[in-house]
């Protein structure tokens, strides 16, 4: 009787059923995607953040001063100790390795530019570094480079790559001028160019080498006074295969805390280990260090520090919007359940004189808005993942996973809700007077 | 009917003359007036509603407008986004550092930075930088310093530069001496320096004590100029006007990542407010709607005694948009409240309150609220009267 009552009461008051149910769906599905995108903003700003640039340095233990003026290195260029460019690989080797994005090795070299016998020949900072290059560690199989540490590297050169004729779609906007890693092919600063009136496609005499100039590099820093070239070149032309001056790494950390703080030599075993698999950039840098022989590595700290901050303030900014949310749609459901349930005095009234007690008519009502908190927290959930998805896809080229741990939550807390909002109108819907209620008097 | 204390003691004919004396449109306003109280709690419910749809509005649009500004305020702290450099062969003027800060106003920060390279005792070279200590301090926040300088002769020594010139820790570095031009300087290290690039390898000495021992003028100044991409755009052009010998070169890096994660952020911001709302607006349709339809018996003994079309019309719309306007009003004070806090609790500063919204939450709650009222009252007029009044 009990159940047939309930199934009659959705058969025939469809349309009214569907209002509630339809409340109760959009606000699921509001709250759904809001949580979603809280839990995952984090991550995603954090990508973002990395075009600021490397966070990490890697230089040699026993490294000497630098005296580097306006771009311009006036250090002897075999002077100092140098990092060997075989142990890179093993940067992708170290715990946090998948928060690793990108490295770029860097090797400054003093050369000449212009004719040599001339006069006018100056002095001029050669850097070599990555481009794109493809590496091996074990089995996996990267990328990295200036292209995916430094983002906000602009280059304009020429579109046709000699050893790829037909470039494939979609890349060779981007990849013009970009020199390949294994030619000797160079970009040049932008300043330095219009100085020198050189532009892509001519080539430049550096230190008695005629070199192809591919590209114009324009960074609005040190780099626009400077060529960058291929790692192998800059090491032939200082003649120290394999060496490298220092190595710039960027990688996804998470902002500093009370414990990242710590000195790890005074650390008990149980506090190290925490600390030691937290992705903070303290710990990464101490992994660097160990997987890299003779090295030190270091946090950047115009990068380091601030982003911390940056992130922590959009984490906490969606977090205090998603409670808005939720108590948006708490609302929302509940008003949609306690005006379902006003109209419905009449019945109320009918059932009571027919001998039903208040237990029996509130345990009805709970079950109609169990069931509609069922089927709307199931369509919310759905509509909420696809919303959540829809706002990564468009907002950061990436989807927003759902962690399916969040179902049952949002499950439970469209139930509450729904009850929530049915409590206070059940209540005063049992307690109507019958007679009142049938005589259509409220 | 409530008889207050003062017509009690009138006649009924009295009531009668008084009444008949008033305007007419006063039984219009005392039906809505009386609607409200007789069922205030229903109507309570629906204000309540409104009320929080607005602030929730509220909050959102003034977030969603202050939180930009206050995020551009943590992105200066990755310090300068623009550079001015002398030109070629040119120098910057004497009063650059004031030309600059007459052209931006007193609050943008701008450092000055003279650089030399200066010889160690044991005749290593060492870049020595000469800098306004107050002005760096303020804009590279991410500067690690131990102690920083304030008497004459003390240096802030990058670590590295103090591993060669001062060894050892802490108050043990001893004073050392620098040499350029073969004039030499004695100096004392007063605090650490640590940044993690290239200032690491460097010495920095007052601008003052710079200039007297080397006799170099500032070289570049770097700003922090703040506001939008725009704003920083007519601050280039504004500094190329009045430094012609100098390049303003904006800082790429700090530029296109602020760039970045502010769009991303306030797609967002935006994403999400849109939903919330949303949601509140349609709590506040399903609230107002159950409000109206409630009150079909009303509406039904209106039409019983002859009310026109137009103005039960009339009569639920004015309901509709005074419980818009007032939900608007005390929802705007709560938003603004609202917004206040969390600008407290996750900016350390406060959101200021922008009345610019308040239109547009007047609109939206006023539209929201004839929206509910009409949408029933227009399956109601179908029904006839009788058939209502009859309970059915």
């Amino acid at each position: 009787m009990f159940l047939r009552i309930v199934y009659e009461s959705f058969r025939r008051q469809s349309r009214r059923k569907l209002l509630a149910g339809v409340a109760i769906t959009l606000g699921v599905a509001v709250a759904t995607a809001m949580i979603a995108v809280a839990t995952d903003i984090g991550d995603k700003i954090n990508r973002e953040l990395r075009t600021y640039g490397a966070n990490l340095v890697v230089t040699p233990q026993e490294d000497t001063l630098d005296v580097e003026v306006g771009g311009v290195n006036l250090k002897p260029p075999s002077d100092g100790a140098f990092l060997n460019e075989a142990d890179l690989p093993k940067i992708r080797g170290t715990f946090w390795h998948h928060n690793i994005v990108g490295f770029s090795p860097m090797l400054p070299v003093t050369v000449k530019v212009g004719e040599a016998s001339s006069k006018d020949a100056k002095d001029v900072t050669l850097v070599g570094t990555y481009f794109n290059k493809p590496l091996t560690f074990g089995k996996e199989e990267f990328t990295t480079g200036v292209r995916i540490t430094n983002p906000w590297w602009k280059v304009e050169g020429l579109c046709v790559d000699p050893t790829r004729p037909h470039p494939s779609r979609g890349e060779d906007a981007a990849s013009c001028g970009w020199p390949n890693d294994n030619s000797q092919d160079i970009l040049v600063g932008e300043r330095l160019a219009r100085k020198l009136n050189k532009k892509p496609g001519d080539t430049l005499d550096v230190s008695g080498r005629p070199l192809a100039i591919s590209g114009i590099l324009s960074t609005g820093a040190a780099e626009d006074d400077q060529i960058v070239a291929p790692l192998a070149l800059a090491q032939q032309i200082l003649g120290k295969p394999g060496a490298v001056r220092r190595v710039f790494v960027s990688a996804l950390t998470k902002p500093p805390d009370a414990l990242s703080v710590r000195d790890p030599k005074t650390m008990t075993p149980e506090v190290y280990d925490r600390w030691y698999c937290s992705p903070y950039v303290e710990s990464i840098a101490y992994q660097l260090q160990e997987v890299i022989p003779h090295s030190h590595a270091e946090q950047i700290r115009q990068v380091a520090q601030n982003e911390g901050t940056v992130l922590s303030r959009i984490k906490g900014l969606m977090l205090l919007i998603t409670f808005a949310a939720l108590f948006a749609s708490a609302l929302a459901v509940s008003a949609a359940m306690a005006t379902a349930i006003y109209e419905r005095r009449v019945e109320v009234g009918l059932m009571k004189a027919l001998g039903a007690g208040h237990l029996a008519v509130s345990a009805f009502f709970f079950a109609e808005a169990l069931l509609l908190a069922l089927v709307g927290g199931v369509a919310g959930f759905s509509a909420g993942a696809l919303l959540a998805r829809q706002i990564g896809l468009s907002i950061f080229n990436s989807q927003i996973s759902i962690e399916p741990v969040l179902f049952p939550i949002i499950i439970a807390i469209a139930v509450f809700v729904t009850f929530a909002g049915s409590a206070a109108s059940i209540r005063r819907a049992v307690k109507f007077d019958p007679v009142f209620a049938l005589r259509g008097e409220g | 009917m409530t008889t207050s204390a003062a017509d009690s003691l009138l006649t009924p004919q009295q009531v009668a003359d008084r009444r008949a004396q008033a305007p007419h449109t006063s039984m219009f306003a005392r039906m809505l007036l009386r609607a409200a109280v007789l069922r205030r709690r229903r109507a309570a419910s629906a204000l309540l509603a409104m009320i929080v749809a607005a602030a929730v509005a509220t909050a959102m649009m003034n977030l969603y407008v202050d939180v930009q500004a206050k995020l551009r305020t943590e992105f200066r702290n990755y310090g300068a986004n623009l550079v001015v450099v002398a030109k070629e062969n040119q120098t910057l003027p004497p009063d650059a550092l004031t030309r600059v800060e007459s052209v931006l106003g007193a609050k943008t920060l701008a450092v000055p930075f003279s650089y030399a390279v200066a010889r160690t005792k044991t005749g290593q070279s060492v870049v020595v930088v000469g800098t306004d200590f107050a002005r760096a301090r303020q804009l590279n926040h991410w500067w690690k310093v131990s102690h920083w300088p304030d008497a004459p002769n003390e240096a802030l020594v990058g670590m590295r530069a103090a591993a060669v010139v001062s060894p050892g820790i802490g108050p043990n570095r001893q004073p050392f001496q620098l040499t350029f031009q073969d004039k030499p300087i004695q100096l004392a290290p007063a605090g650490m320096l640590q940044t993690g690039a290239g200032e690491d390898s460097r010495i920095y000495l007052d601008q003052s004590q710079f200039r007297s021992w080397t006799g170099i003028a500032p070289s570049t100044v770097e700003v922090a100029a703040t506001g939008s991409a725009a704003e920083v755009e007519a601050s280039i052009r504004k500094l190329a006007d009045v430094l012609p010998s100098a390049d303003i070169r904006p800082v790429r890096q700090i530029m296109e990542g602020e760039a970045n994660v502010l769009n991303k952020t306030r797609a967002t911001l935006y994403a999400s407010a849109t939903l919330v709302v949303l949601t509140s607006a349609l709590c506040v349709l399903a609230t107002l709607m159950g409000w109206v339809f409630d009150r079909r018996r009303d509406f039904a003994i209106m039409k019983a005694l002859g009310a026109s079309e137009r103005l039960i019309n009339g009569f639920f719309a004015a309901e509709a948009a005074a419980l818009g306007v007032v939900g608007a009003l005390l929802g705007f004070l709560v938003g603004i409240g609202v917004a206040a806090w969390i600008g407290r609790v996750n900016f350390h500063a406060p959101v200021v309150p922008r009345f610019s919204v308040f239109p547009y939450i007047l609109a939206g709650s006023v539209a929201v609220a004839l929206l509910s009222a009409i949408l029933p009252i227009e399956l109601l007029r179908r029904v006839q009267p009788a058939i209502i009044l009859r309970g059915e």
